[in-house]
Order: C-alpha cells, then sequence, then structure tokens
C-alpha cells in the first residue's frame, strides 16, 4: 500500500509542477478580483478544469448573462466531450470510483493514464488510477489555495498575471498543432472570429464564432471528400 | 461583488463540464455503438478553433490605436511560442510568458 502511494507520486510529478503553478496564477488572479481563498478552493474542487476557471474570474469582473456562462462552458470544455471515449471499457467497472474518474478527466489526468496503457499491471489496479486521479486534482486545488493566500498575505503588484490565462491558452492549441500535424483548424477559429467581432460585437463574439467555425470546418470535410471521389 | 452571481455562474460550470465529461460514457457505454464519423471528426479538430477563439478573447482588451496598447501582448505572446516550440514544457512557456507580460506593462510600457 505505502509502495503504491510512492508509484503515484512519482507517476504524477509533471502534473503537480504544473498545476501547482498554474493553480497560483489563478489563485492569484481570483484574489485580485476579489475573492478569497475559500472561493478558490471551492472552485478547483467542484469545477476543476483550468481553462473554464479562467475564463470564470473574467465573468467574475466583467459579469455576463447566465446564458453567455452556460455556452461558453459548453464551448470552452467542448473537448472533453471525447476524452472520455478512450476510457469507457476502462472505467466500466470501477463501481462508485467511475463517478470521481469522470469528473476528474481534465485533459492532464486524462494524458498521464493514457501513457499508462502500457503498464498493464498498474493500469489495471482501480485503487492506483483512483488515486493518480486523486492527487492531481488535490495538487490543482493546493495551487489555487496557494496563490489566493499570497495575494492575500504578500501585497505585490499583480497587474498582468492574467496573461497566465493567454499563455495556458497558447500552449494548449500549440500542443494541439503539434499533435494533429494541421494549422486549419486554427486559422478558421481565428478568421471565424474576426468575423464575429465585426459582425457582432467584442463582447459577444464567442457563440458565433463557435457556430462559424464548426460551419467552415464541416463544410471544408465535404469539399474535400468530393475532390477524393472524383 | 455579488455573491449570489458568483454561486450561480460556479454552479453551472461545475454542472456543464461534469455533463461534457460524462456525455461519452452515458451515450457510448456497453453497446458497440458506432460513433458518428461527423462527431469523432469534429472532436478532432473543432478543440483547436476553440482555443484559437479563447485566444482571441483573452486578448480583447488589446487596444491597436498606441504602440503600449498591442506590443506588450505581441511580446509576450511571441515569447509563449517561442519558448514552447524550443523547449515544449508547459510550465516554462506559461511562467515566463507571465512574468515577461508583468514587467512589460508595469515598468517598460506603464498602464
Amino acid at each position: 500500500m505505502r509502495n503504491i502511494f510512492k508509484i503515484t507520486i512519482k507517476k504524477t510529478l509533471p502534473v503537480f509542477f504544473g498545476y501547482i503553478f498554474v493553480g497560483m496564477a489563478f489563485g492569484l488572479l481570483l484574489d485580485n478580483a476579489g475573492y478569497s481563498w475559500i472561493w478558490s478552493i471551492l472552485i478547483s474542487s467542484v469545477v476543476y478544469s483550468g481553462s473554464l476557471q479562467f475564463v470564470l474570474v473574467s465573468f467574475l469582473v466583467n459579469p455576463v448573462s447566465v446564458f453567455s456562462v452556460l455556452i461558453t462552458s459548453v464551448a470552452v470544455n467542448s473537448r472533453y466531450m471525447f476524452c472520455g471515449i478512450s476510457f469507457i471499457n476502462r472505467f466500466k467497472n470501477m463501481g462508485k470510483k467511475k463517478w470521481y474518474m469522470i469528473f476528474s478527466l481534465t485533459d492532464e489526468t486524462y494524458s498521464l493514464l493514457f501513457s499508462l496503457k502500457d503498464e498493464k499491471k498498474l493500469y489495471e489496479n482501480d485503487i492506483f488510477l483512483f488515486l493518480i486521479s486523486f492527487f492531481n486534482q488535490i495538487y490543482w486545488i493546493i495551487g489555487s489555495f496557494i496563490g489566493a493566500f499570497i495575494g492575500d498575505v504578500i501585497p505585490f503588484n499583480t497587474q498582468g498575471i492574467e496573461f497566465a490565462m493567454t499563455a495556458l491558452f497558447i500552449v494548449i492549441l500549440l500542443e494541439q498543432i503539434l499533435s494533429t500535424k494541421s494549422i486549419l483548424p486554427a486559422v478558421i477559429g481565428l478568421m471565424s472570429s474576426a468575423a464575429s467581432i465585426f459582425l457582432f460585437s467584442i463582447e459577444n463574439f464567442i457563440l458565433p464564432s463557435l457556430f462559424l467555425s464548426s460551419f467552415l470546418l464541416l463544410a471544408i470535410k465535404q469539399y474535400k471528400l468530393k475532390g477524393d471521389k472524383q | 461583488m455579488d455573491y449570489m452571481y458568483a454561486i450561480i455562474i460556479i454552479s453551472i460550470a461545475a454542472i456543464v463540464t461534469f455533463v461534457i465529461r460524462w456525455l461519452p460514457f452515458l451515450l457510448f457505454d456497453n453497446k458497440k455503438k458506432q460513433i458518428p464519423k461527423s462527431i469523432t471528426y469534429l472532436g478532432d479538430i473543432l478543440p483547436q478553433a476553440v482555443m484559437a477563439i479563447l485566444i482571441v478573447y483573452s486578448l480583447k482588451f488589446v487596444d491597436f490605436q498606441t504602440i503600449s496598447g498591442f506590443l506588450p501582448e505581441l511580446i509576450s505572446v511571441a515569447v509563449v511560442i517561442i519558448i514552447h516550440i524550443l523547449k515544449r514544457s508547459n510550465l516554462l512557456s506559461i511562467g515566463l510568458g507571465t512574468v515577461v507580460y508583468m514587467v512589460l506593462i508595469q515598468f517598460v510600457f506603464i498602464r
């Protein structure tokens, strides 16, 4: 049993560093917005989605309609819809733990669990998989707490810390481009954003640009299929 | 500060996130149902477009009227991209990019 804790810590170490520091940026940002460490622990415990949590902070500073929050949450996290597909069979017989495994399937936990598939003995162990997911969330919560706490105790100029969100999005995008070896979706996303800002407003462009991107990407695929057939 | 609003939007974010993560388990459990081609295609490709849109969203306060209104962002975005392509370390790219941005807007292009 002690051994399994050791292996878990060893395997989750890369996520540890990432989650502590990005979590800190989130905590600091939230603290800046006037919400203390209790809020950062709460949000990191129940939402547990890096990108969406940063967007939530900006909504707390500049409130938008509840409907916009709903749609943006769906859009920001839509990618998770496909993460679970890889684990349908693995989580099936995990009993109550299954629900936590699903809840805690972030990008980082997903890729860590996925990388363990080849280590059969570990991968077949329910308790081990659960500990991996659980430890990752603990790191995230601790990071969020430290960030908010530092913001309260050591007053320093945090102006500009919100760039951590932009940087996080850029890093995710670069990794996606490098793994799919295609830049087209990103270009479509940028063009749709520009068109939607022009047609609507900078405050309300996320939703239209999302629909526009989906439409264009599907249309391009149809066109390519036609070209292949001829 | 509107705590009621905060609680409401946190709840929405939490519920939506869970339901999205649960959806594949709900839809494709047990029966070896074939996942529609267009869904898997969008699943592969849409997240990239969403990230591009979010980058634009997170930079929406950029002001192209003055040099100090957009140069810090331009430099910091370039730093993140270059460092990330060279080192492939999420932590380093995010950390360095953020520090560069904070220094730029606090000391160089004071806002």
